[in-house]
């Protein structure tokens, strides 16, 4: 069972900048977390998108990356949404009360129309 | 007054031989004082009660004829709760005149204050050494630990056609119990099982060095005899005089199943052919008893479908609560028919818990190394090296669906939890309760990791997984003994995402949320945590 690498690709698209999460999502996953929020400062976004559809795993300190992340794009003024969750991070999201803080979507399209953007 | 308390205010103390002495205070030099538990002078102060003068005393005793000649006059006995623990000696009083009725009522209530506060300092002072004493066990034998886990090996070999397995879980006070596996010239492979009398640090360093020695001169020597001779002759100069070394060794060709053995009053390997258990006989004096020893060589094929156990003492020499011992004989008998590899231990392990019941505490070393050839027609496939090391035996009443461990490297978790969803799966889970429990076993298993076990690679996590038709029950536990608990059990969201809290800190939290039930049991050495899902049939994510 070897750990599948974490990775994170920004593509933005007008004012909301979707980052494309891969792989397992734990401790090692705060330097390339840390780098694409960077990208994403970079251009300007109001809104970040997270697309977990390629996410496997994620553990007790993949969530901590995440709060990380989120508290960060807070302080920035940023929303942040996400998408792709299967049921069961949908529901460790909820008793992390991380849904609380960002708006969880089914998929891509009804997450872009949530957010006001594309669709 | 004061100066006179001052000068002449003399400490008492009991020594360990049973006498006590009175030593210098501060003002006039006294000798100290030396009291025969049976001097009369005990039984007399002990009795009576204020300031005695000394010239008084006219009966046969050492210790006051000592105070007479020490120019003492005064003695107020300190006794608390019907014990003599000190004297306050005063030598003549500065002005030359006699001790006043005033003097010896201040002295009374001098020791009276005295008396108790002195028992205090006393008992602190003892429980302080025995709390000394105590943590330098503790030390030792976590050293002893550290040194013999060291030198176990980490990884099983691989030996196509073969399926080996191991099982070490050292006692209390770590006996000296070692075995290792040595690749050899031409695929051949050196298998070692041996035993260090005497326990602890020592039989660690005596064990640590045999193993040297043996890892160091068998790629030379084809010659099990001559290895095991080779063994003797260097370590009878420097071992202490009452420690020797059992020690079998043997060369295993795994292509044809020639075995090639000489033993140094080891017990001797069985080996199981269908529903019969031979034993592999041959003779030697352990090592580090007498210099020139010979070592008898046998050899012998391991047959297709045979199986070969090592052991040592531990399993054998258990005893039930009637003091009656599981025995060598009883030990063959159950390997008769029986498939090897961790099957074999695990049947094994089975019936020392029921031999022993609950509550035994491990009397020594448990060392079980087997090797079983594949019969028939093809080859199996060596199952996975798990890391040998200390494993909970099974419990009463309930279905062990899995018993392994992991070593205590960062990522393993995941191995854990791969190993517990194959355990479960014939149980037919619901799959939001069986994401839970993967995500409740890789939580406990990285907590194991991280907080007992501090990442050593070496060192193993033990999980096994039970049934007992209501509920699916894990227990995870790591070497880290009685631990605090290691995170705040609710984490603030909020306070992490303002940043005046860690964004970390979720773990227990998870496995809190994850599973019906968490309990965590401890000992001295080990840190449990169990998890309870029950078996519902229903969601409880829906």
């Amino acid at each position: 069972m070897p750990e599948q690498r974490f990775d994170a690709q920004v593509r933005q698209e007008g004012s909301v900048a979707t980052m494309d999460l891969s792989g397992e999502i734990n401790r090692g996953a705060d330097d390339r977390m840390t780098s694409a929020y960077d990208d994403v400062a970079k251009t300007g976004a109001a809104t970040i998108l997270l697309n977990f559809t390629r996410v496997g795993y994620i553990n007790s300190t993949g969530i901590a990356v995440i709060v990380a992340m989120l508290g960060r794009a807070r302080n920035d003024g940023r929303q942040v949404s996400a998408y792709g969750l299967t049921d069961h991070y949908k529901h460790l999201f909820d008793i992390t009360r991380l849904s609380d803080f960002m708006n969880i979507y089914d998929d891509e399209s009804t997450a872009l129309a949530g957010v006001g953007a594309g669709a | 007054m004061a100066s006179v308390a001052q000068r002449a205010l003399n400490r008492f103390r009991r020594r360990k031989a049973g006498g006590a002495e009175a030593a210098t205070g501060s003002g006039i030099q006294v000798a100290p004082v030396e009291i025969a538990p049976n001097d009369p002078l005990v039984a007399y102060f002990q009795t009576t009660s204020g300031a005695v003068d000394v010239d008084n005393l006219d009966f046969d005793s050492p210790a006051a004829e000592q105070l007479k000649r020490s120019g003492v006059k005064l003695v107020v006995p300190l006794v608390s709760q019907g014990e003599l623990i000190g004297l306050l000696n005063l030598g003549p009083r500065r002005s030359e005149r006699e001790y006043s009725g005033d003097d010896r009522k201040l002295l009374d209530t001098l020791a009276a204050h005295a008396a108790p506060a002195l028992r205090v300092a006393q008992l602190v002072k003892q429980q302080e050494a025995e709390v000394r004493t105590r943590e330098r066990l503790e030390q030792e034998l976590r050293v002893a630990q550290l040194i013999q886990q060291q030198f176990l090996p980490k990884e099983l070999p691989d030996l196509p056609g073969w399926q080996v397995a191991a099982f070490y879980q050292p006692a209390r006070q770590v006996g000296g119990d070692f075995y290792d596996f040595i690749d050899l010239p031409d695929g051949k492979v050196g298998i070692v099982v041996g035993d260090v009398t005497d326990k602890g640090v020592p039989a660690a360093l005596v064990m640590a060095t045999t193993h040297s020695i043996l890892r160091g001169e068998a790629p030379r020597l084809n010659s099990p005899g001559q290895l095991l001779e080779r063994a003797n002759n260097r370590l009878f100069p420097d071992i202490p005089s009452h420690m020797f070394v059992t020690c079998l060794y043997g060369v295993l060709d795994p292509q044809t199943g020639r075995f090639v053995y000489a033993n140094a009053g080891h017990n001797l390997p069985y080996v199981r052919s269908g529903n019969e258990t031979l034993e592999y006989r041959a003779t030697g004096m352990p090592l580090g008893l007498m210099a020139g020893m010979k070592y008898e060589e046998k050899e012998a094929i391991i047959e297709p479908g045979q199986a070969i156990l090592f052991h040592s003492d531990g399993l054998a020499e258990a005893h039930n609560p009637q003091r009656e011992m599981f025995g060598f004989g009883r030990l063959k008998e159950e390997m008769a028919g029986r498939p090897g590899g961790n099957a074999l231990i695990d049947h094994l392990l089975d019936r020392l818990r029921h031999h022993t019941g609950h509550g035994w505490e491990q009397e020594d070393d448990i060392t079980l190394v087997t090797l079983e050839r594949a019969g028939g027609e093809g080859l199996f496939t060596s199952a996975p090296a798990s890391i040998p090391g200390p494993r909970n035996l099974p419990v009463d009443g309930e279905n062990e669906l899995a018993s392994f461990s992991v070593g205590s490297s960062p990522g393993n978790e995941r191995e854990a939890m791969r190993r517990v969803e194959e355990a479960v799966a014939d149980l037919t889970m619901p799959p939001a309760q069986l994401e839970r429990l993967k995500t409740a076993v890789s939580e406990a298993t990285m907590n194991a990791i991280e907080h007992g076990n501090k990442n050593q690679a070496e060192v193993p996590v033990d999980i096994r997984v039970t049934s007992n038709g209501d509920a699916v029950t894990v227990y995870i536990t790591d070497q880290g003994g009685d631990q605090p608990t290691f995170e705040t059990p609710t984490p603030d969201i909020e306070a992490k995402l303002a940043g005046t809290q860690t964004p970390r800190g979720w773990g227990l939290f998870l496995i809190k949320n994850m599973v019906d039930e968490m309990d965590v049991i401890t000992d001295e050495h080990h840190h449990t945590l169990k998890l309870v899902l029950r078996r519902e049939g229903e969601d409880h994510d829906a």
